[in-house]
């Protein structure tokens, strides 16, 4: 078991009324790469701000290498660095100098501060464009400075907020194998928060899905699928000849099925139990070759959908809830 | 020479025992500096000024030939030419915008290069960001005034060849420290507009309105509430409150900088100013005419001094009260 890196208890942040995180409970090992995954307006970057004291809790404790971050915010700087979402650079400095101020807002030496901002800016391809101003960059390779940036205080810790956002396929590949690199040759920990599913899914070890301020899962991507899985909600994918009606009521009338649609050329088939081995015998019985069999739930997009209804359902039965609540009291008001 | 083991090993401590705060805000204190003066925007006030001041300065010494003063080397800066008026107000005019440029986007370019979120989350306190900008500001604000007063008396020197005594010289000294005093308020003022406005725009609006109002308008709103609460529009009015709509209207006309700083180098600059307040037949009973000494002037203006940096460390509190207040937060 490896030592945790980062740990959120009872993180809570309420602006007014509106309550951006609530009550947060996760840990983040050390080495690992960690994707906070969630709707825009989930309250993640809320969450990476009070992880670096920028922006104090309203109640609960965050920590990273057992340094508060509400309390010992410098500290807790000097090891983590921070990607912000469409990072920024002095638009009138060259690439290299805004390394360097950095280096020097760090307390670097110089000539420390000169080494590793050549071996960054080598690093992330930017070497030829390190002496233009940053006012000419383009977005990827403000994001690539942004990285370097990053590095330049050596830090233990990496929040990269949005990275994967408005970069051209080619970057996207060279920032992901840069993240996985950071992750196992430098043994960084890195805590990546997204809405892009897909990019996040290749590079983190672990997800946790982030809607309306709560954590409503987390885990590996495996481990969200084997659970969505145990939750009694299998979808069954399938195609099979001859394709008419007939085999569509031939699925609806088995055992478990819940509903059955068809998607283009593919008949989904939703069911409360595993009924592979059924429909296969079934299909088979009835004189139907089956051309393409797949359980569903795979893959992070999936997934995340399908968290995401879920909490949706949840939100809409409790604002119900509280929409009774509410009702006798305007009654009572007007009377 | 220290050997270099000894200054390496000196290096290492200090960078170990230097406080956190004091590394952040050299940094960022250089970096201020060389921002503005690598910036168009400076440069570009910085030859205005530099124009407008040499233009009073010609001004003034073709008028001084009409002089009666015994402060020949004073009356370089306080004599207005003929339709160019003297450096002093010259100052006193521009110097606001001197200051406004130098802080209108302080904190507001920062959120919309969105740079500031990077400088956050570097190790340093929060309010060195702030100082940082604040000292830069001040200290280019003072190298600028120092040698712009400098070299008016250089040159002035060396066209009219009459040295400055000791007593002038000190007097300018401190004309030009009320200068940086005064521009700092300035530069504090437009800091707190661009950390309460999100927009460098608006920030800038702001302090420019407050800059014209109290160089322009503040004189009329004085004099008029002056007159709404003592009025002196009948001569039995007059008889009566002549003296307090007077001193009202000057009490009122001293909320404003502007005000505040020509009154105060005036009086630094002009020996023969005796008094700030008004004087009655009474009080000039029996005295002599003459000049007042370096310190009675200095004595005089002494509130002014003190009113100045009351104002000018207020507005910079506001704008570090309210910058460490303000979260850092997402859009």
């Amino acid at each position: 078991m490896k030592e945790n890196m980062i740990e959120i208890r009872g993180l809570t942040k309420a602006y007014g009324e509106k309550i951006a995180v609530d009550h947060l409970n996760l840990s983040i090992r050390k080495g690992e790469v960690f994707g906070l995954l969630g709707p825009n307006g989930a309250g993640k970057t809320t969450t990476t701000l009070m992880l670096l004291g920028l922006t104090d809790p309203t109640s609960g404790q965050a920590t990273i290498r057992e340094k508060d971050c509400t309390r010992d915010p410098i500290d807790v700087k000097r090891m983590v660095g921070y990607l912000p979402d469409n990072v920024g650079f002095y638009t009138d400095m060259t690439g290299r100098e805004n390394l360097y101020f950095t280096g020097r807002l760090n307390g670097l030496e110089k000539e420390e501060i000169e080494r590793r901002a050549d071996e960054l800016l080598e690093r992330v391809g930017m070497t030829e464009a390190a002496d233009k101003k940053t006012g000419t960059y383009s977005r990827g390779m403000k994001q690539r400075l942004g990285i370097a940036d990053v590095l330049m205080k050596d830090p233990e810790v990496i929040i990269m907020d949005e990275p994967t956002l408005g970069i051209d396929p080619q970057g996207m590949r060279d920032l992901l194998r840069l993240i996985r690199e950071l992750a196992e040759q430098d043994g960084r920990t890195i805590l990546i928060s997204s809405h892009q599913l897909y990019q996040i899914q290749q590079v983190c070890d672990r997800v946790g899905i982030f809607v309306e301020g709560k954590l409503i899962a987390c885990g590996t991507i495996r481990e969200l699928g084997q659970r969505m899985e145990r939750a009694g909600k299998y979808t069954l994918e399938l195609a099979a000849e001859p394709d008419n009606e007939a085999l569509m009521q031939l699925l609806g009338g088995m055992e478990g099925a819940t509903s059955v649609e068809r998607e283009n050329d593919l008949i989904l088939v939703r069911s409360g139990s595993d009924i592979r081995k059924k429909a296969t015998l079934l299909l088979a019985a009835n004189g139907y070759t089956v051309l393409q069999l797949r359980q569903k739930g795979g893959d992070l997009d999936e997934i995340y959908s399908r968290y995401f209804e879920q909490a949706e359902e949840g939100e809409r039965a409790a604002a119900t809830e509280r929409e009774k609540k509410r009702a006798p009291r305007i009654f009572g008001k007007r009377a | 020479m220290l050997p270099e083991s000894l200054e390496n090993a000196l290096r290492k401590f200090a960078q170990k025992y230097a406080p956190q705060q004091a590394v952040g805000l050299k940094a960022l204190y250089e970096k201020e500096m060389m921002d503005h003066i690598r910036s168009r925007k400076f440069q570009m006030i910085l030859i205005l000024v530099l124009i407008t001041s040499y233009a009073s300065l010609y001004g003034a010494i073709s008028g001084l030939s009409d002089s009666t003063s015994e402060y020949l080397f004073l009356s370089m800066y306080t004599t207005s030419g003929n339709s160019i008026p003297s450096f002093l107000s010259f100052i006193a005019l521009l110097g606001p915008f001197v200051g406004i440029i130098l802080g209108f986007d302080g904190i507001s370019g920062e959120k919309s290069d969105r740079t500031l979120y990077r400088i956050a989350a570097q190790p340093i306190y929060r309010d060195s960001i702030i100082n940082g900008k604040f000292l830069a500001g001040a200290s280019l604000i003072t190298v600028m005034v120092f040698v712009m007063g400098i070299s008016i008396g250089a040159i002035g020197l060396i066209v009219i060849g009459f040295p400055p005594t000791v007593e002038e010289v000190a007097r300018i000294f401190v004309f030009l420290l009320f200068t940086v005093i005064y521009i700092c308020f300035w530069l504090g003022l437009s800091l707190l507009f661009s950390v309460v406005c999100n927009n460098a725009a608006t920030s800038a609006m702001a302090s420019i309105g407050l800059w014209i109002f109290f160089s322009l308008f503040m004189s009329l709103v004085a004099s008029m509430i002056a007159g709404i609460v003592y009025p002196v529009n009948t001569q039995m009015q007059q008889l009566y409150n002549s003296y307090a709509n007077y001193a009202l209207d000057l009490n009122l006309n001293r909320i404003s900088p502007y005000y505040l700083y020509s009154e105060a180098v005036t009086t630094i600059m002009n020996p023969s100013v005796r008094s700030v307040n008004v004087v009655t037949m009474q009080s000039l009973d029996g005295a002599i005419s003459g000049y007042l000494g370096f310190w009675q002037s200095v004595l005089l203006v002494w509130p002014h001094l003190a009113g100045l940096i009351a104002l000018m460390l207020a507005t910079f509190t506001g704008s570090y009260v309210c910058f460490m207040r303000q979260e850092i937060r997402a859009k």
